[in-house]
Order: C-alpha cells, then structure tokens, then sequence
C-alpha cells in the first residue's frame, strides 16, 4: 500500500537518483564508479517508481520499446567502438590506434568515457527490465 | 588486525550463517541484505570503493528487490513450520 508520503519522497528522490546515476557513469574515468554502477543507480530509480505508484506508471516513463531500443544501442555502441578499433589496425578495444586529431592519451581518455556511457545506457534498461518484466502480471 | 576490523569482519560470517538458518523468505532476505552492506563497508575499509560501489547498489538494492518480488509472487507448499 502506498501513501501520500512515499509518493511525495519518491517524486522528489527520483530526479536525485537520475542526477547521482549520470555522475557516476560521466565520472567513471576519473572517481569510483562506472559505466555499470551508475547503471543500476539510474535503473533502481525507476523501480523505486514502479515501487512507490505502481508498476504502469513506470511503465509509461520506460516503456518495453524503449528499454529494447536502450539495451541495444549500449550493447551496439560498445561493440562498435571495439571494432572500430579493429578496423583501423588494433586488437579489440584497443582505443589509442583510433585516427583522430588529438593525444593518443585523450584518444583513450575519450573512448574509454565514451564506452562507460554506452554501459550505462545498456545496464539501466537492463537493471529496469529485470524488476518490470519479473513484477508485471503473468497470466497463469 | 585491530578490533574494529575484527568485529567488522566477524559480521559478514555470522550473518551468512544466519541466512541460512532463518526460516521465513522475507526475514532471510533481509538478513541477506544487511549481509551486503556489511560486506559494503568491509571493501571500503579494504581500500575498494568500485567494488563496495556495486556491492552496495547490486547486491542491497537490485538483488533484495528482486528477492522480495519473487517471494510476493510464489506460494509456499511446505507441510512443516
């Protein structure tokens, strides 16, 4: 049973979670974190959604389609930026043989943010469609 | 070792045997979830902040939830108490 003060704590943590997910995935080079813990933080805030209302209201802001089409492009842009990597003469991942006007070291500076958002995206369709797809009714 | 790290890594131990031997789903998986935080702190101390980062999101938030929807949705067909 949900009360008006859930409601209220979640209307107002929700966004804060999001902020504190991005921060996570964003500073993953540089701080503790990465690509899949700010992931599961930005996916656990829309649990806490379908948790405090109810499960069609997080439906409604992550819907299947979206979560499939979030999933696949993580999934998509890690691995082309792998093979990127072995289209132009490297081993798998291997970003500071990637062509661009720059360092070799902020080449792989980049790549290696670029990857951790692409895990990003992907874990936090992932992390929402574990809870959503095991909570939604079956009918049996 | 001093106490303090002593007593903190004492606590995962008894409560991993706990888990087990506490009848009730819902009272176990909770145990289970102070087990993660535990664990949390103890890979802080160890100098591991990226791996107490994922124990404390994936470990207490996803894994509990994920537990406690399972118990929700499953009926207990067991003739003891």
């Amino acid at each position: 049973m949900t009360t008006i003060v859930i409601k209220t704590i979640a209307r107002v943590l929700v966004p804060f979670l999001q902020l504190f997910g991005f921060y996570i995935i964003v500073h993953g080079p540089v701080s503790p974190g990465g690509g899949f813990q700010g992931g599961v933080i930005v996916g656990a805030s829309m649990i806490l959604l379908a948790l405090s209302y109810d499960l069609s209201s997080a439906e409604d802001r992550a819907s299947h389609k979206v979560r499939i089409i979030m999933d696949s492009t993580g999934a998509l842009l890690f691995a082309g930026i792998g093979l990127l990597c072995l289209l132009v003469g490297g081993v798998f991942l291997e970003y500071g043989i990637i062509p661009l006007p720059m360092a070799p070291a902020e080449v792989r500076g980049l790549m290696i943010l670029l990857v951790g958002v692409a895990i990003g995206i992907h874990i936090m369709a992932l992390a929402a469609s574990l809870f959503l797809h095991l909570a939604e009714e079956h009918d049996t | 070792m001093g106490i303090f790290e002593f007593i903190l890594m004492s606590f995962p131990i008894l409560l991993a045997i706990a888990v087990v031997f506490v009848r009730d789903l819902l009272a176990a998986t909770v145990v289970f979830l102070v087990y993660s935080l535990i664990m949390a702190i103890v890979f802080t101390q160890l100098k591991a902040p990226d791996v107490a980062l994922t124990e404390a999101a994936v470990g207490a938030g996803i894994t509990t939830l994920l537990f406690i929807v399972t118990i929700a949705k499953t009926t207990r067909r067991e003739e003891d108490d």
